[in-house]
């Protein structure tokens, strides 16, 4: 409007009392020291796990913090000790494989849930998040009877199929992220006389790429992290064991050597940290699109 | 401008020639195949991996199966065991009880608070982001791992530490009094993808309404009563839920911990799951008994009996929380 009111004199900044200054840097300073504090508790376990995995065996058995000599032969030696690159092989190979297929046939479920309207599509929705909420424990005595049926007990197979035919969770993601897609892209594209499979295939999945990309992330790392399934269907099959499974088992098989344990232990969390390091912003936005707000 | 299948009548749409109704009641058709056929991975999948066995649980719970012979059945013998005989089930039920009742609070209260503090840090937001987010993804055994060995009393880098200033370190894993608090500590260092859940919803609260606040002469205190608490109200009850669902299936920690820190696991490599629970019980959780019972014992049928209650138990709690949300979340944050 024409009657701004002009600024007839330059803006001062307020002083701050000198009291409130002081308390301020204070509170800083406090907060400051609880946040480095909390900060190093988190890392500690990391650092104590570096520091015992280079130890001896005599001193992994006494109360020295800090190796001396260093020695990097145990890294060699946990190769010798348990098939680790075997294990390796068979959680790449789970994780991959568990990860291709869900994406396959996660995102046409997601994209019919979220870009097509049909009848019953929000009761299909409802039934996509209770079986992701109910724990799997749920369902896992006829999945075991199942599998068993099916003489694939003792292999990955049970773990691997499931995701080739919808994973819940990644349904539940994307579809959240396709909705923050406006319309207007797949109407034009509509208009321009593309299919329903073509929009999907072409046009939304290249606008979901980062929820595409943090599902992957999430799906490889449970499928790496899993414990439970490998040692379900694994457990009687040391040929087809998991890093979990065997890490697992790892202390039965060798002794009480904390100093191998530790190398062994550094080595599986080694490629999930390096993955994380290599695609921190994915996680981030992958981890913030599981909270949603809308 | 063509009309894209849109659902409803249009006015006019009666006075369309028949042709063109045919048309396009045919286009309808060929939709409703494409979604048929997009959702299909879905429909095969939820019906073989998880309302075919639903059924069969429910089934399975009043038989006898060891999966050799073919099930036989027994009637409600399953669910009278449970209820009266097994000395085990109700210890477990407490132990995943206490981790409900104790672990997820404090991991939301944590993690709320780590991000509290992160989102008032003047510099470094990110670095510190990194560091609290990190050990969330150490897999589980891995973590476990980890942690009984810097817990273990003998060698163990916290009671080195602790003795060095004067104080004598409990038994930890080793203790049926600490096991628990011992995987409740683990947890807490996991509390990373809570705490940038968190961490986004603090950043997003409006700046304004801290402002206006203020001026209104709102301490920290009530800022955060009225201010930030209601607008991450959603996201407050979304890692409840989340943490009640993982609490009811907490499995990977327990089990590992058990079976590494009991004296004399070395050696038992032949089945390490004899020290389930181990000290005394402490932390046989629910899960943990219903895989012993199912998949060391071989009692099909009573785990299938024990996986039912826990379904149960499993939707009661989901409903209850989800329900009485609208009582507290506040509306305008979120969740329609």
């Amino acid at each position: 409007m024409a009657t701004a009111v002009p600024v007839s004199r330059p803006l001062v900044r307020r002083e701050v009392p000198r009291e409130i200054r002081r308390r301020r840097f204070l509170v800083a300073v406090a907060e400051h020291s609880v946040l480095i504090g909390l900060a190093i508790a988190f890392l500690a376990p990391f650092v104590f796990i570096v520091l015992t995995s280079v130890m001896t065996d005599h001193q992994s058995l006494s109360t020295n913090l800090w190796p001396q000599p260093a020695k990097f032969s145990n890294y060699s030696q946990v190769f010798k000790d348990a098939p680790l690159l075997t294990y390796a092989g068979n959680t790449f190979l789970y994780a991959t494989l568990a990860t291709v297929g869900m994406l396959i046939s996660s995102v046409p479920v997601a994209y019919a849930l979220a870009c097509m309207r049909w009848r019953g599509r929000n009761v299909v929705f409802g039934l996509v998040l209770v079986s992701m909420m109910l724990p799997p424990q749920v369902t896992v005595v006829p999945q075991y009877v199942m599998w068993s049926k099916l003489h694939l007990i003792g292999t990955i197979w049970p773990l691997v199929l499931p995701n080739w035919f919808g994973d819940a969770f990644s349904i539940f993601l994307l579809r959240q992220f396709f909705l923050t897609i406006p319309r207007d892209y797949a109407d034009a594209a509509r208009v321009d006389g593309l299919g329903e499979f073509r929009i999907m295939a072409s046009v939304m999945t290249r606008l979901a790429r980062p929820a595409l990309v943090a599902v992957a992330l999430f799906s490889f790392l449970y499928a790496w992290n899993d414990f439970f399934g490998p040692l379900l269907y694994t457990g009687e099959n040391q040929g087809h064991w998991t890093l979990s499974v065997g890490l697992a088992q790892f202390r039965h098989l060798h002794s009480v050597q904390w100093n191998l344990t530790m190398a062994a232990t550094l080595l599986f969390m080694a490629p999930v940290i390096a993955l994380f390091f290599a695609a921190q912003k994915k996680f981030v936005e992958g981890v913030n699109l599981t909270g949603v707000k809308g | 401008m063509t009309v894209s299948g849109v659902a409803g009548a249009r006015p006019g749409a009666l006075a369309v020639a028949p042709e063109r109704r045919a048309a396009k009641r045919k286009a309808q058709w060929r939709r409703r195949r494409m979604v048929l056929l997009m959702m299909s991975p879905w429909i095969v999948g939820f019906t073989v991996f998880f309302g075919y066995p639903l059924i069969a649980n429910a089934y399975l719970s009043f038989t006898h199966y060891d999966l050799l012979s073919s099930p036989r059945w027994i009637g409600t013998r399953n669910y009278d065991f449970m209820f009266s005989g097994d000395k085990q089930i109700w210890p477990a039920v407490k132990n995943t009880l206490w981790f409900i009742a104790i672990a997820v609070p404090l991991q939301v209260i944590f993690a709320f608070g780590v991000a509290q503090i992160v989102a008032r840090a003047r510099s470094g937001v990110g670095f510190f982001r990194t560091v609290f987010y990190l050990p969330t993804l150490a897999p589980p055994v891995a973590a476990t791992l980890a942690f009984v060995f810097l817990f273990n009393p003998a060698t163990g880098p916290v009671n080195t530490i602790l003795s060095k200033i004067g104080i004598e370190g409990p038994l930890w894993f080793q203790s049926p009094s600490w096991s628990k608090p011992s995987l409740t500590l683990l947890a807490l260092w996991g509390v990373g993808n809570a705490m940038i859940i968190f961490l986004a919803a603090i950043l997003d609260v409006p700046k304004h309404l801290h402002e206006s606040a203020e001026l209104d002469g709102a301490g920290w205190f009530n800022r955060m009563r009225y201010v930030t608490l209601p607008s991450i109200s959603p996201v407050i009850l979304f890692s409840v839920v989340i943490g009640v669902i993982q609490g009811l299936q907490y499995f990977d920690q327990a089990y590992v911990a058990s079976t590494v820190a009991a004296p004399g696991a070395a050696g038992n490599a032949a089945d390490s799951s004899i020290n389930l629970g181990y000290p005394e019980g402490s932390t046989l959780m629910y899960p943990v008994l219903l895989y012993q019972q199912g998949f060391r014992y071989f009692n099909m049928g009573y785990a299938a009996a024990m996986s039912i209650m826990l379904l149960l138990v499993s939707l009661v709690v989901t409903l209850l929380i989800v329900r009485n949300s609208n009582r507290w979340v506040h509306a305008a944050g979120g969740v329609k």
